[in-house]
Formats: structure tokens, C-alpha cells, sequence
């Protein structure tokens, strides 16, 4: 059954089109691995899912319920799709352990001590269970993706979306992270990963989209397409990054 | 000359009752201040235009004025424009509340649109309620972030209370010119009313410094 649902879904900025008429649905357990030139509407085609962008054309569906609904219906596909994001965004007044119990207490509605222990026991999942205490400015970056991606698990969503969760760390730090992404893909997370992570997306991903001008370009297996890419601009965009 | 201390011994208690006005007036005054000023603040940073307009317009009339001006006008002019009469304590507390209530709301609408939009970000990709994003993650950031600027303001007003003097309000410099008029004793009389301002002010420099430093600025 799918999570996700793409009506041929477009989404402009101005006069400028960023999605052109997307129809594509991910299904439970996918792990959707999204590539592409920068400018190609990834970014966008993410942050539409959990309605972060209001999209102009076509329908959406998030576990059944449409990004154009009302604000409680967006407040519900927001607590299904939980999201990373490229720069961490973590609260910067709360302690590591904090940032990862709030939204359990404030969204969910868990008790103090229930949400604490789960925020512990999802620390010691991102490997970060003696850093509890530290406030973000006292954590690596990589330490403070690992923390949000523990933030983002603790409301329980259905749905992981991945914003370029690595680029803006240094090439030793990126592993971590991954490291735990791929832990948390292993759980059987369903996940949207935006990434220019090659060996991740060929290593842990399910599904590889190809996004390029608003359209998707490429939508298949990631050890097939990186074997033998056989689209031209696809073949272009890898020996680039590669 | 020398400087005759019984001069300051015999006029401290009067004064000390005048330094307690000037406290009343900027404690409400600032109270209300923060509430009106927080409230526009906000209106200022987050709200549709037609309310933005509204906050503008007053935050620039209050702040293109002098507060000596806008505590004449609800003193004296207010009276002859409804016909009722303004008490001069009344006056100055209200002088002080929206005076103060224009600058902190700038400083309110810096604070919350310097912070990070990520933050707003997060808290609203979590499926929390605009309302709850501002509450719970933003304003305990941006209020961190307030407190430096919020000590200026917050001195800056208690000694603009000086200035009610001019509606005879019997606040410390009001009550240091009555004393003054009788014995023409500038020196002590004057040294003894910078002192008392200068403990006040110096009271409220320690707090924030001390609520500066429990509450880490981020």
C-alpha cells in the first residue's frame, strides 16, 4: 500500500516551475533515494511531502491524507513524515536529551518520564547516549545530525524524509550519520533520502529517482542504474560527481 | 565650601519616599510596557499587513516624539479633549508604558526575526501549530537574546521618570527641586539624588547581569 501519492503534482515558484506534473507513489518499507543537479527541485519535491511548500497543481497524499487539507490534516501528515534537515536545526537552549523528548511531550503528548526514556533509548540508537546532557554547541556536526535524526524518530512517524542530511559536514563526520541512517533503514523506516551520497544511495537504497528540471528523469533500482546507467543525462550528472 | 551632610541626612527621608514614586512609576510603567511592547512586537514580526501597519504607525508617532511631549499631551490635553481629568501619577505611568512599549517592540520583532528560520522550520515539520512553535521553541531563544537590550531600555525609562517632574509628580527629582527651593543647597541635595539614581539603575544592571548569566544567551 502506498504512503506517498504524487497526482501529477506541480509546484511553481513564481513564474518559475519547480515539479512538473509528478505522479509517483513510494509504498511502505521503500528506501527512496533521491539524486540530482542542484536546482533540479529535490529539495522541493521533499518538503512538499510534509507540506513545508504549498503545491500549486495535482493532489498529494500522505498516508491517505492530502497536503491540501486542512491545517490539522497537515499538522497530521507532519507528525507521519518526520524530517532531517541539512543543517541540523536543533533547539539550541535545550540539552541533546531535550531536543529529543520535546516533541514526544509536546506533539505526541507523552509524560515527562516516558518521553525522557524513550529519548534516552533513542540517543543510545544514534550511538550518542553519553552525550546526553551536551548542548548543541557542544556537539560535532555530525553529533548534532545524529541527535535530530533521534529528535525526528521520537514522534514516531511512518516516514523518514532526508533533506541532504550530510552536506553540510566534513567527509570523516558524513559516515557517522549515514552509518545510522542505514541502522535506521534496516529497521524497516520507510525513507525519502535527498542526497549526493553515491554509495549510499546505491548500498542501502531500494528506489533511485533521477530528478532533473522538475521532471523525474530516472525512477529504478540503484545497483541497476549505477551498473549501467543508461540515460545519457544520468550517465553525465554520476561521472560528475563520482 | 564644604559639603554639609546634615543637609543630606535631614532630606533623605523625603527623597527616599520620592526615589519609591519613580520606582512605582517605572515598575507598572515597564510592566505594561513589556506586555504592550511583546504584543506589538510580535504583530510587527508575524502578522498580516493591515495589523503590521497599525503597530508601525504607533511605534513611529511614540518614538518620533519626545516622551516629555507625549506626557504633556495625556496630561494636559487629553482633560480638555474628553473632560476628564488625568491623574498626574496616572499620567506618568501611562507616559512610561507606551513610550517604552514602542522601543521594546522593536527590539521584540528583532529578536524573534534574527533567530534562525530552521527553528521555525523544525517545530512546524514536528506537526506543532504556529502558536505552539512561537511559544514553545522560539520565544524561550528569543527571549535569551532580549535581555541586553531589554536592560538598556529598562534604564533608559527609569530615568526618563525624571522627566515628570514637568506635571509634578512627586518622584525623586521632583521631590530634590521642592527640597532645593528651600534650603539652596545644590551640592548635597543634587549629589544625593544622583546617588540614589545611580543605586537604583546599578539594582537593575546586577539583576539582568545575574538572570544574563543563569540563562546561557544563545
Amino acid at each position: 500500500m502506498s504512503i506517498i501519492d504524487f497526482q501529477s503534482v506541480t509546484k511553481r515558484f513564481g513564474d518559475v516551475t519547480i515539479l512538473d506534473k509528478i505522479t509517483l507513489s513510494i509504498d511502505k518499507g521503500e528506501i527512496v533515494v533521491v539524486i540530482g543537479p542542484s536546482g533540479s527541485g529535490k529539495s522541493t519535491f521533499l518538503r512538499c511531502i510534509n507540506a513545508l511548500e504549498t503545491i500549486n497543481e495535482g493532489d498529494l497524499l500522505v498516508d491517505g491524507t492530502s497536503v491540501k487539507g486542512t491545517p490539522s490534516d497537515i499538522r497530521r501528515i507532519r507528525r507521519e513524515a518526520g524530517m532531517v534537515f541539512q543543517q541540523f536545526n536543533l533547539f539550541p537552549n535545550l540539552t541533546a536529551l531535550e531536543n529529543v523528548a520535546f516533541g514526544a511531550r509536546k506533539v505526541r503528548g507523552m509524560h515527562k518520564k516516558e518521553a525522557f526514556e524513550l529519548a534516552e533509548s533513542l540517543l543510545e540508537k544514534v550511538h550518542l547516549a553519553d552525550r546526553k546532557d551536551n548542548y548543541p554547541n557542544q556537539l560535532s556536526g555530525g553529533q548534532q545530525q545524529r541527535v535530530a535524526i533521534a529528535r525526528s524518530l521520537a514522534l514516531k512517524p511512518q516516514v523518514m524524509l532526508f533533506d541532504e542530511p550530510t552536506s553540510a559536514l566534513d567527509p570523516e563526520l558524513r559516515q557517522e550519520v549515514l552509518h545510522v541512517m542505514q541502522e535506521v533503514a534496516q529497521e524497516g523506516m520507510t525513507m525519502v533520502v535527498v542526497t549526493h551520497e553515491m554509495n549510499f544511495a546505491r548500498d542501502v537504497g531500494t528506489r533511485l529517482l533521477f530528478i532533473e528540471k522538475g521532471h523525474i528523469v530516472v525512477d529504478d533500482d540503484p545497483k541497476k542504474v549505477f551498473e549501467n546507467p543508461d540515460n545519457p543525462r544520468l550517465r553525465e550528472f554520476l561521472s560528475c560527481v563520482e | 565650601m564644604t559639603f554639609d551632610w546634615s543637609v543630606v541626612f535631614d532630606s533623605m527621608p523625603a527623597l527616599l519616599k520620592g526615589a519609591g514614586v519613580t520606582l512605582e512609576i517605572a515598575g507598572i510603567g515597564l510592566a505594561g510596557g513589556l506586555l504592550l511592547g511583546v504584543l506589538l512586537g510580535l504583530v510587527r514580526a508575524y502578522a498580516p499587513k493591515v495589523f503590521n501597519a497599525i503597530a508601525l504607525v504607533y511605534i513611529e508617532i511614540i518614538r518620533g516624539t519626545p516622551i516629555i511631549v507625549q506626557v504633556m499631551f495625556i496630561y494636559f490635553a487629553i482633560p480638555i479633549m474628553t473632560g476628564t481629568r488625568v491623574d498626574a501619577m496616572v499620567a506618568a505611568i501611562f507616559a512610561i508604558v507606551i513610550n517604552s512599549s514602542a522601543y521594546i517592540a522593536e527590539l521584540v520583532r528583532g529578536a524573534f526575526l534574527a533567530l534562525p528560520k530552521g527553528l521555525t522550520e523544525a517545530g512546524l515539520a514536528m506537526g506543532m501549530p504556529f502558536w505552539q512553535v512561537l511559544l514553545s521553541i522560539l520565544a524561550p531563544v528569543a527571549v535569551r537574546r532580549l535581555i541586553p537590550p531589554l536592560g538598556n531600555q529598562f534604564i533608559t525609562s527609569l530615568k526618563d521618570t525624571s522627566l515628570f517632574t514637568v506635571i509634578s509628580v512627586a518622584e525623586l527629582t521632583r521631590t530634590g527641586q521642592e527640597i532645593m527651593a528651600t534650603n539652596f543647597k545644590a551640592v548635597e541635595v543634587w549629589s544625593a539624588i544622583a546617588v540614589l539614581y545611580l543605586i537604583m539603575t546599578g539594582f537593575l544592571s546586577a539583576i539582568l547581569r545575574l538572570t544574563e548569566r543563569k540563562m546561557r544567551i544563545l
